[in-house]
C-alpha cells in the first residue's frame, strides 16, 4: 500500500552507516542486490560478507530473477513404485521469509509490476511468483547520471520513478535520502536501523532537483501516443516486418535481458527414483516455442516471431491490460541484441505508421488460413 | 493460495482402443480422492492438462460429458513423447490431471438455440461430450434441433463408433456420418467429405442457430464457405482452437493469438472474434 505524499517520511542514511544497516537487516531478509562479475554487474543473493555494489551503471539481466528464477522446480514427487505416493506431484518446500533487493533501478520495479499481471489475475494466482513477490521489499536506487541508452521516461518510468517501489534511495554523495514509499519499506529502514528523519518537504525539493537534472539528462525517447487507437490488423499486415526481421538470428537474448519478459517453459525429469517438474525461462525468438506435435508452426517463419515480440510488447500488451506498454526503457535489449535490432526505432515506426490505402489494412479476413 | 500447477491425483481405470489403426485410446481416469473428483467440476468443450510425472504434460480436450459421474475420459492421439508414454501406460497406473482449463463451449449463449455440429477426425471429443450432454433427459429441451455432421477417413477411424450408430437411431438428434472413402459394401451412411455433406444436409441458417466446428485446418478451411453459401454469419460459427500450450492457465505466453491466449481466454471462439485477430493458430 502506497503512502501518501502528505505523510511523506524521508530518511538520511550516512554512507558511514550504510554498511553497519545492511548487516543488521540481514537478521530479517535475505538481501539481493547488484554484485560485481568480472566486466559487468549482476543482480543475485548477497551472503553475509557481501555488499550490493551501489556504483553500478545497469545489470547484465534485470533482478526479474528474484521472483522469478531462471531455472525453478515446481512440483517434485517419487518415481520409486514401490512407494505409496509414486507419481503424485506436490509442491517442493519453499522459502517464503522476508527478502529485500537493494538497489534495483525504478525502472526495474516498474517492470515488475507489469510482470505481475501476468502471474496475479483474477482466475489464477502464480503461487511461486505472487509468494515471493509478497515476501520482498524493493529498496530502489534512483539514477542520477543515466545512460545513453535509457529511455526509461517515455516508457512509462524515469530514472527516480516510484512504481513498484517500497522505498526510493537518492545518492547524495555523502548520504542517501530514502523517500519511504510503503510500509514495507519503513519496516526494512527500521530493521536496518535508518532512522534518522530529514525535514520532508525540504528534503523532497532535493530529490525533485536531482529528478529534474536526471531525467534532462535522458536523450533517447520513443513515441507511442498513436499505438492504442490503431487496430491489431493494422499493425500485423504492416511493410516494415520483413526489413526488422532480416538480421534477427533468433537468439532470445533481447528476452532474457528483458525485465518485462515472463514467458517459460516446464520440463520435466526424472533422476534416480525422484522425478521433478522444473519450469525455465523461455523465448519467443526460437521456432519450437509454438510449434504443434503434428509439426504444424502458427509461428514457424522468424518474421512472425519477430512481430510476435514487438506486437506483444508495444500493442497486444495493452490492448489486454490497458496498463501502457510492455516495455520500461532500460535498454537492456538495445545494447545486447548482437545485430542491433532496437526496440525503439521500431516502436517510433508503428506510431508513426499509416497504412497507405485502406484496403492494405484493417480489412477483416474471409478465412482461415 | 492454490496452485494451479499441482495435478490432481487419478488412476487408468480403462483404456479403449478408439480407432482400427490403434494410434487413439481412450482413457478413463477416476480420482484418487473424492474431492478432487467434485472440483474437477468442467463445461463440455473444456479441457485439461494430463499430467505424467517424470515425463511431461499435454492438454486435452475432455471427451467425457459433464453428466457422466465418477470418471473422466480423454481420447488421445499418439504423437509425441507424453503421448507416447501415456498409449504404453496400463490400467491402475497412477497419474494426473490438471483442471478443468479454458472456457468451454458457450452454454448460456446456446440455450433455446437450434445447435449444428461439424466434426472431423480426432476432433470429436468435446463435441461428443456437447452431444452426450445436451441429449440428456434433463438437458434435451433446453435445445431446438441438433445436426451433426461427423466425418473421418474410414468406418474404422470414427471415433465413438457405438454411440454414433445408437444416436442414428434416434428422433432428437439428426445425425450425418460421413467417411472419405470405404470398401465396404454394407455400409449405410453417408460417403464424401465434410463440407460437402454440410452443404447437402445442414439446414439454412437462422437467427436462432450455431454451428460448432472442430476438426482439422483443411477441413475447417471448407467448411467455412459451405456455412456461409447457407446463410451462417461468422458470429454463429463456433470454433475451438488447438496450440502448443504449457501452463494452460494463461501466464507461460506461447499459445497467444495477438492479444487472446488460446487456453485461458479460449479454446473456444466465434469466427467473428477470431477475425479480429493475427489468426496464428
Amino acid at each position: 500500500m502506497a503512502i501518501e505524499d502528505t505523510n511523506m517520511e524521508i530518511i538520511k542514511i550516512k554512507k558511514s552507516d550504510w554498511a553497519g544497516g545492511i548487516d543488521k537487516s540481514r537478521k530479517t531478509y535475505h538481501l539481493f542486490g547488484p554484485v560485481k562479475h568480472k566486466n559487468h554487474h549482476i543482480f543475485r543473493q548477497l551472503e553475509n560478507n557481501i555488499y550490493p555494489d551501489m556504483e553500478y551503471m545497469s545489470s547484465v539481466l534485470s533482478p526479474k530473477s528474484v521472483l522469478f528464477p531462471q531455472s525453478q522446480k515446481i512440483l517434485v514427487t517419487s518415481a520409486d513404485a514401490s512407494g505409496k505416493a509414486c507419481h503424485i506431484f506436490t509442491p517442493p518446500e519453499q522459502d517464503h521469509t522476508p527478502r529485500a533487493v537493494i538497489g534495483i533501478r525504478p525502472c526495474d520495479a516498474k517492470a515488475v509490476q507489469l510482470v505481475k499481471l501476468n502471474f496475479d489475475t483474477k482466475e489464477y494466482q502464480d503461487p511461486y511468483w505472487c509468494s515471493a513477490f509478497e515476501a520482498t521489499t524493493f529498496v530502489g536506487l534512483a539514477v542520477n547520471t543515466p545512460s545513453v541508452l535509457d529511455f526509461s521516461t517515455s516508457a512509462g518510468s524515469g530514472p527516480f520513478a516510484q512504481e513498484g517501489l517500497d522505498v526510493l534511495l537518492v545518492d547524495c554523495k555523502d548520504h542517501y535520502l530514502a523517500k519511504i514509499l510503503s510500509q514495507k519499506g519503513k519496516e526494512f529502514l527500521n530493521t536496518a536501523g535508518f532512522n534518522e528523519k530529514e525535514d520532508p518537504k525540504a528534503a523532497d525539493q532535493v530529490i525533485q532537483q536531482m529528478k529534474i537534472s536526471a531525467e534532462k539528462a535522458i536523450c533517447s525517447v520513443i513515441q507511442t501516443q498513436h499505438l492504442k487507437k490503431k487496430t491489431v490488423l493494422e499493425l500485423y499486415e504492416a511493410p516494415f516486418w520483413e526489413d526488422i526481421a532480416f538480421s534477427c538470428i533468433s537468439c532470445g537474448t533481447c528476452a532474457y535481458v528483458c525485465p518485462t519478459c515472463w514467458c517459460f517453459d516446464i520440463q520435466d525429469e526424472t533422476q534416480g527414483k525422484t522425478a521433478v517438474r522444473f519450469r525455465n525461462w523461455d523465448t519467443c525468438m526460437p521456432a519450437l516455442f509454438t510449434r504443434h506435435s503434428s509439426g504444424h508452426n502458427p509461428r514457424g517463419e522468424k518474421i512472425q516471431r519477430v512481430r510476435q515480440r514487438f506486437m506483444h510488447k508495444l500493442k497486444y500488451f495493452d490492448d489486454k491490460y490497458d496498463q501502457g506498454i510492455m516495455c520500461i526503457g532500460c535498454g537492456r535489449c538495445v545494447e545486447k541484441c548482437p545485430v542491433n535490432i532496437d526496440i525503439r526505432d521500431i516502436c517510433n515506426l508503428m506510431n508513426a505508421y499509416k497504412p497507405e490505402k485502406e484496403s492494405d489494412a484493417g480489412e477483416i479476413k474471409g478465412e482461415i488460413k | 493460495m492454490k496452485n494451479p500447477y499441482t495435478p490432481y491425483p487419478v488412476k487408468i481405470d480403462e483404456i479403449d482402443i478408439a480407432t482400427e489403426d490403434k494410434s487413439l485410446k481412450t482413457f478413463k481416469f477416476v480420482f484418487l480422492n473424492k474431492a478432487d473428483e467434485d472440483n474437477f467440476s468442467y463445461k463440455a468443450g473444456q479441457f485439461a492438462e494430463l499430467s505424467i510425472p517424470g515425463v511431461g504434460e499435454i492438454p486435452i480436450g475432455i471427451a467425457s460429458s459433464p453428466i457422466e459421474k465418477g470418471f473422466v475420459k480423454f481420447t488421445v492421439f499418439k504423437t509425441g513423447v507424453v503421448t507416447s508414454h501415456l498409449h504404453k501406460m496400463k490400467t491402475g497406473d497412477v497419474m494426473g490431471i490438471r483442471g478443468p482449463l479454458g472456457n468451454g463451449f458457450p452454454w448460456d449463449r446456446l440455450e433455446g438455440k437450434n445447435i449444428v455440429i461439424i466434426g472431423g477426425g480426432f476432433a470429436f471429443t468435446t463435441l461428443r461430450s456437447s452431444i452426450v450432454y445436451m441429449l440428456d433427459p434433463a438437458n434435451r429441451n433446453r435445445f431446438k434441433n441438433i445436426d451433426v455432421v461427423y466425418g473421418a477417413r474410414s468406418p474404422g477411424m470414427l471415433l465413438y463408433r457405438d454411440e454414433l450408430f445408437e444416436w442414428e437411431k434416434r428422433d432428437d438428434i439428426h445425425m450425418n456420418i460421413t467417411v472419405d472413402g470405404t470398401d465396404d459394401p454394407d455400409w449405410k451412411y453417408n460417403t464424401g467429405f465434410v463440407p460437402a455433406v454440410v452443404e447437402a444436409k445442414i439446414p439454412e441458417a437462422d437467427a436462432d442457430t450455431f454451428a460448432i466446428v472442430c476438426g482439422p485446418p483443411i477441413m475447417i478451411k471448407f467448411t467455412q464457405p459451405a456455412l456461409k453459401s447457407l446463410g451462417y454469419q461468422d458470429s454463429q460459427i463456433i470454433m475451438s482452437l488447438e496450440n502448443r500450450m504449457k501452463c494452460g492457465i494463461g501466464m507461460c505466453g506461447r499459445c497467444n493469438i495477438g492479444r487472446e491466449l488460446v487456453c485461458k481466454d479460449g479454446p473456444v471462439f466465434t469466427l467473428e472474434e477470431l477475425n479480429l485477430t493475427p489468426g496464428e493458430f
